[in-house]
């Protein structure tokens, strides 16, 4: 039993990558049959990555050899082998991948109604896109983590292309393309700077042997790299043009994944930053550029949401915007952990670390929602402008509600997951500085009066004659949208369970680098 | 002094590549720069693995006096490469469809998206 457990990580990607590829045959056979399977899968995905998640929280890390037996042969000082390697971070933040990727599959059932021309391909991709997901949250080897990287956005490259009846999908997917390439190949090259200065691949190996060697000027130019590549890829300001046409022009099920594909960079960036160099970075700056890109993200992301006038394009920018949040979180997280003793962080930094990481899971959650429902209106009236919509309250109240909890809890209005990351956000910045707070309390008024406008704009007005006698979108919709909607409430209403059972462990996990090099030997 | 050579091939690839990008309208252009990078990128790394007077790193026929390059590099580099074909196929179809909906592969025309 406890040798079927360590193999879950390994299960976890190859599962949707293979079931992928066998989509495209079945799909040949029978559509209702592949979209069963397609969501079984995705399901059963998910359940193993919430298995993984309260494995490694109760037990700690997992580690996975692949191809080479654990120990390394004593002769060779070089461990040959590739490892996944999964901590509590890693486990929680792939359960947004899982989670986005089930509900998009259920939400495609019926949104692609009118033309059914290559869904076969839609759901492999959509697969693809979940097992190279999880390997980017399980894999402990920093060539792997290039290659999911890749994987990730190659898949969600073909999947912003395919629903296009305008041409706008294909430049939207040409330009993520091109930014996605580009900041891989400096990834790699990042990559290739450590190798050649501490001969290994391992992210826990590297750690050890920078801490014996010291921090020195090529780790500096490979950290430069790692996090001005994993930030574009991440929708950071001033690398954030992309995300607005990319999420934008896709379907909205792909919207939804899109977000989460972006956290996955960003938790790449954490990553990087904690568990690679971590004590090794002896300073603040580091930190202080994340709390700055923080600062720049959410407010450049509200006020350029603010004056869009299409409702996709609306929520991209508010997407940049919540980014900013997580970045600022995390950001003073590092400030306290560098400027505080070697091993312990002062409680402010600790709480901020829980709020970021926190705020990226309930991000998910509530931006998902909020695309589904922009999704369901775009289906039902085939209409993306917020002035030719209208009066949609009176055909489509579930979709109201829905949207209603999305637009709150993106506001932090209590009582809604996003108020409860968002306050612990508020306070711990608070400590540090409490321009941070004025800024970040801004930043959500202006998401607020936003969102007044969108709810106002979409759903409320005189009964327009076009729209009457549209009714409600099918059940397989509503049941994704319910889903993420109860999850948006509950996690505000009981914010205190989630962050003791899994958001506490994540944050420890990412704080203790010496646990994350122990892992590896 | 020889072996610095593909170092410095690296640095002017990567600036063609960059130039390229930022400063070409072209969209099959762009796509060169991209697999110029790559390029660039992998020379980069096959240079890393390379030893002075060193034979292939095969197991099988290494002589055992002799040093042999640096088998990793090479194994991470051919991943790479496939990689690279895989976006490049990628960005070569959807340059054709934008030119079929287009009917421009300018950038400055290819500007429905804005705001």
């Amino acid at each position: 039993m406890i040798e079927f457990i360590q193999k879950l990580p390994l299960i976890a990607i190859l599962l949707p990558l293979i079931a992928g590829l066998a989509t495209i045959l079945i799909g040949k056979y029978s559509e209702k049959i592949r979209n069963i399977w397609v969501s079984s899968i995705l399901g059963i995905t998910l359940l193993v990555i919430v298995a993984i998640l309260f494995e490694v929280i109760r037990n700690g890390l997992i580690t996975y050899t692949l191809g080479a037996p654990q120990t390394t042969p004593e002769a060779w000082d070089v461990p040959v082998r590739i490892i996944l390697e999964v901590d509590a971070m890693g486990a929680f933040i792939a359960l947004g991948i899982g989670l986005t990727t089930f509900l998009a599959s259920l939400y495609s059932w019926r949104f692609f109604d009118e033309d059914r021309l290559g869904m076969n391909t839609y759901y492999a991709l959509l697969m693809i896109t979940a097992a190279g997901g999880a390997g980017f949250a399980y894999t402990g080897d920093l060539f792997n983590l290039f290659v999911f990287l890749e994987i990730t956005s190659i898949s969600a490259a073909g999947l912003v292309a395919f629903w296009s009846k305008k041409g706008t999908p294909y430049e939207a997917s040409f330009k993520f393309l091109v930014i996605s390439a580009v900041s891989a190949m400096m990834f790699l090259m990042g990559v290739g700077f450590i190798y050649g200065q501490y001969n290994a691949l391992n992210i826990g190996m590297v750690a050890e042997r920078m801490m014996e060697t010291g921090f020195g000027t090529l780790d500096q130019l490979a950290l430069g790299l790692f996090v001005a590549s994993l930030a574009m890829k991440a929708g950071a300001v001033p690398m954030h043009m992309w995300i607005p046409d990319a999420y934008g022009e896709t379907p909205a099920p792909i919207s939804m994944v899109m977000v989460t594909i972006s956290q996955l960079s960003l938790y790449g960036l954490f990553r990087v930053s904690f568990s690679l160099y971590g004590f090794n970075l002896d300073g603040v700056a580091l930190g202080w550029i994340i709390v700055i890109l923080g600062l720049l993200t959410m407010f450049i992301g509200v006020m350029m949401a603010i004056i869009q006038k299409t409702i996709k394009r609306l929520m991209a920018y508010h997407a940049i915007s919540q980014t900013g949040y997580m970045l600022l979180g995390v950001g003073v997280g590092l400030v306290a952990l560098m400027s505080g003793d070697a091993g312990s962080i002062p409680i402010y930094g600790q709480q901020a670390m829980e709020g970021g990481i926190f705020h990226i899971l309930n991000h998910a959650i509530y931006k998902g929602l909020l695309f589904l429902t922009a999704g369901a209106v775009i289906y039902k009236t085939n209409v993306r402008s917020l002035d030719d919509l209208g009066s949609l309250a009176r055909e489509m109240p579930f979709t109201t509600v829905a949207f209603v909890v999305g637009a709150a809890a993106i506001a932090g209005l209590p009582p809604f997951n996003g108020f409860a990351s968002k306050i612990i956000i508020y306070q711990s910045a608070y400590i540090l500085n409490p321009f941070l707070t004025a800024v970040a309390m801004l930043v959500s008024v202006l998401t607020l009066a936003s969102f007044v406008k969108v709810f106002q704009s979409v759903f409320l007005g005189p009964k327009k004659e076009e729209i009457e006698g549209i009714g409600e979108v099918p059940p397989s919709m509503k049941a994704a949208m319910f889903g993420l909607a109860s999850l948006t409430i509950l996690f505000g209403l009981f914010p205190d369970l989630v962050v003791e059972t899994i958001v506490v462990p994540a944050a420890e996990a990412l704080i203790d680098q010496q646990g994350y090099i122990g892992g590896i030997l | 002094m020889i072996l610095n050579l593909p170092f410095i091939a690296v640095a002017v690839l990567l600036l063609i590549g960059f130039y390229g990008l930022l400063f070409k309208d072209n969209l099959i252009k762009i796509t060169m720069s991209v697999v110029i990078i790559e390029g660039a990128v992998n020379l980069f790394l096959v240079s890393l693995g390379y030893v002075e007077g060193a034979v292939p790193p095969v197991y099988t026929m290494a002589p055992f006096e002799e040093p042999m390059a640096f088998a990793v590099p090479q194994a991470l580099v051919i991943t790479a490469i496939v990689i690279g074909i895989a976006v490049t196929t990628l960005m070569l179809a959807l340059s054709v469809r934008i030119y079929q909906t287009y009917g421009t592969l300018d950038t400055k025309e290819v500007r429905r998206l804005r705001g």
